[in-house]
C-alpha cells in the first residue's frame, strides 16, 4: 500500500506540471494588457520598465519557470519563515498580484478561512443528513419515505445554486427577515450573542450547498445499501440471530460506506469549485469570489495560482480516495 | 410413458418438457419492451412530456406569440405578471403583457421564449458535441489497444482539471476574438458550446470504453472479423449499436449539465451579450431587484429547474428501461 501511494504521488507531479503549463499557456493568450490603465503621457521606456517590474519582459517559458520556482521553492520557504521565525526569504521575489501588488499567497491565506467555514460546514451537514436518509430509504425501498427522498434528491440535483440562493434570500431575508442576505466576513465570534449572529448568517449559504451535496451522497448511499442488503452475509447475520438493528447498522452500513467514503473524498475539490456561485450569491469573500474578481480584473498571477490550487486539490483528493478505498476494503489489493 | 397395453387411437404424447409448443404470442420487439418499462416510470413520463412541451414552446412559441423580445417599450415598463392581479388589484398588470415586463418594458413572455430557445439550443448542441467526442474517444480507446493507454491518461488528465474555473477562464479569454469573427451572439454560442463539450465528455468516454472492451471479445465480433469485415464496419455495425443504451443515458445527463452550466456562466456574467436573453441571464439581471419583482427571478429559475428536473427523470427512466436486468420485473 505504501509503495502504491508513493508511486501515485510521484505520478501526480508530472500531471500537475502539465496542468499548470496548460493553464499558463492559456493565460498567455489573454487579450488584456495590465498596462492599459497607465496614462498615455507616461513615456514608452518607462512603460517598458513597469512591464518588466511585473515580470512581463521575459519570454513565456522563462516566465513559466520563474512562476514554478516562486510557487514551489520560495513560497514553502516563506511558510517556514512564518512558522519558525527563521529568515530565509529576505528580499526573494514572490508571486505578486497585479491588482493589489501584494503576494498572492498572503491574500489566498486571508480568504481560505471564510471558504472553509462555509463549505466545510455545508459538507459536514450534508454528510450527516445524507447517510441516514440513504440508509433508511434503502432499507424501506419503495416506501413513502423512499419515494419522497428520491423526489427531494432529484430536486436537489436539478435546482441550480444560483436559483436556490436568491430564492432563500427572498423568503428568509426579504419576506421573513430571519437571516441576513449578505455574509459578513469581518464578524468576530467573541460571546454567545455574536455566535448566534454568525450562525444566522451561515445558515443560508450552508443550506444551499448542503442541498446539492446531500442529493448526491444520499443517492450513492442508497444504491450502495441496496447492493449490500441482498448479499449472503446479511442472511447469515440474520440467521445466527442478530437483532435487525445490528444487522443493518453494523454489518450492512459499514460495508456500504466503503464506496461512499471515496465519493465523499472525491467531492471535496468539486465543492471548492461549486462554491464559486454560492459565494457570489451570498457575497462571501472566499476563494471562489477571489477567482471571479481576479478574472474580471485581468489579474493573471492570481488566476494562475488559484486555478492551480484547485487542480492540486482535485489530484490530491483523487489520490486520497483511491488510498482510502484500499485501506477500507481488504478485498482491494493494489500491489 | 406408461405400460398400458391397450392400444389407443390417440397419438403418443411427449412428456411436458419435451413438447414443442407454438409460442402463444409473436416475439416482441426490444423497443416495445423498453417502451413498456419506460411507461411504468411515472417521473420519466412526466419528464418526457415536459421536455416535449418546453421544446415545442420555444420552437413554435415565437409564431404564436409574435412580440419582439428586444422591443423596448419604456412607457409600459415594470408590469407585473397577470396573476398578481388576483391578490393585488393596484399592481400594474395587463393582458397584453401576460408575464409582465422588465425595467425597459421588454415583454417577459417573449423573453422567456427567446431565452429558452437559447438555453435549449446551447444544451442540445453541447450535449451532442460532448457525446460525439466521448463516444469517439471511448470507442477508439476500447477497440485499438495501442491507443488505449494514451487516451485514458488524457481522460484522467481532463478529469483532474478544475472545470468551472477553467470554463470561466476560457470564456473570458476567447470572448473577443470569437466575437470579432462570428458576431457577438454566434461567437459566444460557438465558444460556450465548445467549452462545455470539451469539459464534459470524459464520463461518456469511460463508460463507452468499458462496454467496448467487454463486447469486442464476444463471438459475434469474432465471427464478423472472420468473414473479413473491416474494422470500421465492425465498429459501426456491431459495436456502436450495442453501446447505444449507456450513450443515451449519458445524453440525458449531459443535456441537464449543459443547461445548468450555460445558466451558471450567464449568471456569473460571462455568458451571452447583455441584450441576448437566456434563462440564466434573465435570472442574473433580475436578482438586484428581486424584492419588488420576485417573479423575474422565479420564472426563469423555475423554467431552468423544471427542464433540468424533467431531463434527469428522463435519464433515470431510460436507465431503468434500457437495463435488461431490471426490465420485465
Amino acid at each position: 500500500m505504501l509503495s502504491y501511494a508513493t508511486r501515485r504521488l510521484v505520478l501526480s507531479i508530472p500531471t500537475l506540471l502539465f496542468i499548470s503549463f496548460v493553464i499558463f499557456m492559456l493565460l498567455q493568450l489573454a487579450p488584456g494588457d495590465p498596462m492599459a490603465q497607465v496614462p498615455l503621457t507616461v513615456p514608452p521606456e518607462v512603460k517598458q520598465k513597469m512591464r518588466e517590474a511585473l515580470g512581463l519582459g521575459e519570454p513565456p517559458l522563462v516566465q513559466y519557470w520563474k512562476w514554478l520556482v516562486q510557487v514551489f521553492w520560495t513560497e514553502p520557504k516563506v511558510f517556514i519563515d512564518w512558522a519558525f521565525g527563521t529568515n530565509m526569504t529576505e528580499g526573494a521575489q514572490r508571486v505578486i498580484s497585479w491588482q493589489t501588488r501584494s503576494p498572492v499567497m498572503d491574500i489566498i491565506i486571508q480568504r481560505i478561512p471564510q471558504t472553509l467555514w462555509v463549505v466545510g460546514t455545508a459538507y459536514i451537514v450534508a454528510i450527516l443528513i445524507a447517510i441516514p436518509v440513504g440508509v433508511y430509504s434503502a432499507y424501506r425501498q419503495y416506501s413513502v419515505f423512499d419515494q419522497a427522498g428520491t423526489f427531494v434528491t432529484m430536486i436537489g440535483f436539478s435546482i441550480p445554486p444560483f436559483f436556490t440562493g436568491p430564492l432563500l434570500i427572498v423568503i428568509f431575508s426579504v419576506q421573513l427577515g430571519w437571516f441576513p442576505s449578505i455574509y459578513d466576513t469581518t464578524h468576530v465570534v467573541t460571546d454567545w450573542a455574536s455566535f448566534k449572529v454568525q450562525l444566522s448568517q451561515m445558515i443560508m449559504p450552508v443550506m444551499v450547498l448542503a442541498l446539492q451535496i446531500t442529493a448526491q451522497l444520499s443517492r450513492y448511499m442508497r444504491a450502495s445499501m441496496l447492493d449490500n442488503l441482498n448479499q449472503d452475509y446479511v442472511r447469515t447475520a440474520r440467521a445466527k440471530g442478530l437483532s435487525e438493528a445490528i444487522v443493518v447498522n453494523v454489518h450492512v452500513v459499514r460495508n456500504s460506506l466503503i464506496p461512499v467514503v471515496t465519493v465523499i473524498a472525491l467531492g471535496v475539490p468539486a465543492i471548492f469549485g461549486g462554491a464559486i456561485i454560492t459565494e457570489q450569491v451570498f457575497k462571501v469573500n472566499g476563494i471562489g469570489q477571489l477567482l471571479i474578481t481576479a478574472l474580471f480584473a485581468n489579474d493573471l498571477p492570481m488566476v494562475m495560482t488559484l486555478t492551480f490550487i484547485f487542480a492540486v486539490l482535485i489530484v490530491l483528493f483523487n489520490l486520497v480516495a483511491d488510498i482510502l478505498y484500499g485501506l477500507l476494503d481488504p478485498r482491494i489489493r493494489y500491489d | 410413458m406408461t405400460d398400458n397395453t391397450t392400444p389407443s387411437d390417440e397419438p403418443l404424447q411427449a412428456i411436458e418438457a419435451l413438447q414443442d409448443k407454438e409460442p402463444s404470442k409473436p416475439p416482441r420487439a426490444r423497443s416495445k419492451d423498453v417502451w413498456d418499462q419506460f411507461r411504468k416510470h411515472k417521473g420519466a413520463m412526466f419528464g418526457l412530456g415536459f421536455l416535449i412541451f418546453i421544446t415545442l414552446a420555444v420552437l413554435i412559441g415565437p409564431w404564436l406569440y409574435q412580440v419582439d423580445p428586444q422591443k423596448i417599450d419604456i412607457r409600459n415598463k415594470d408590469f407585473r405578471p397577470i396573476y398578481v392581479a388576483l391578490w393585488d388589484s393596484d399592481a400594474r398588470t395587463g393582458w397584453n403583457k401576460p408575464f409582465g415586463s422588465d425595467q425597459l418594458g421588454r415583454d417577459q413572455l417573449a423573453q422567456m421564449i427567446a431565452g429558452g430557445r437559447a438555453s435549449m439550443a446551447v444544451g442540445w448542441a453541447a450535449m451532442i458535441l460532448s457525446l460525439v467526442i466521448g463516444t469517439a474517444v471511448g470507442v477508439i480507446a476500447g477497440y485499438f489497444k495501442r491507443l488505449d493507454g494514451f487516451l485514458m491518461r488524457m481522460t484522467d488528465l481532463f478529469l483532474s482539471l478544475p472545470i468551472l474555473p477553467l470554463l470561466l477562464l476560457a470564456v473570458t479569454l476567447f470572448r473577443q476574438p470569437l466575437r470579432a469573427n462570428f458576431g457577438p451572439e454566434g461567437g459566444m454560442f460557438i465558444l460556450i458550446v465548445t467549452m462545455i463539450a470539451i469539459t464534459s465528455w470524459m464520463p461518456t468516454a469511460r463508460i463507452v470504453r468499458g462496454d467496448i472492451l467487454a463486447i469486442k471479445e464476444r463471438e459475434f465480433v469474432l465471427a464478423a472479423r472472420s468473414i473479413g469485415t473491416t474494422q470500421f464496419k465492425i465498429i459501426r455495425r456491431h459495436l456502436l449499436p450495442n453501446v447505444l443504451s449507456p450513450i443515451m443515458v449519458s445524453a440525458a445527463l449531459g443535456l441537464a449539465t449543459a443547461i445548468i452550466t450555460e445558466s451558471a456562466l450567464s449568471f456569473l456574467g460571462v455568458g451571452f451579450p447583455s441584450d441576448f436573453p437566456t434563462w440564466g441571464k434573465m435570472l442574473a439581471d433580475a436578482v438586484v431587484r428581486m424584492e419588488e419583482f420576485p417573479e423575474r427571478v422565479l420564472l426563469p429559475g423555475i423554467a431552468i429547474s423544471l427542464t433540468v428536473l424533467s431531463v434527469n427523470y428522463l435519464g433515470d427512466g431510460l436507465r431503468d428501461a434500457l437495463d435488461p436486468r431490471i426490465r420485465g420485473r
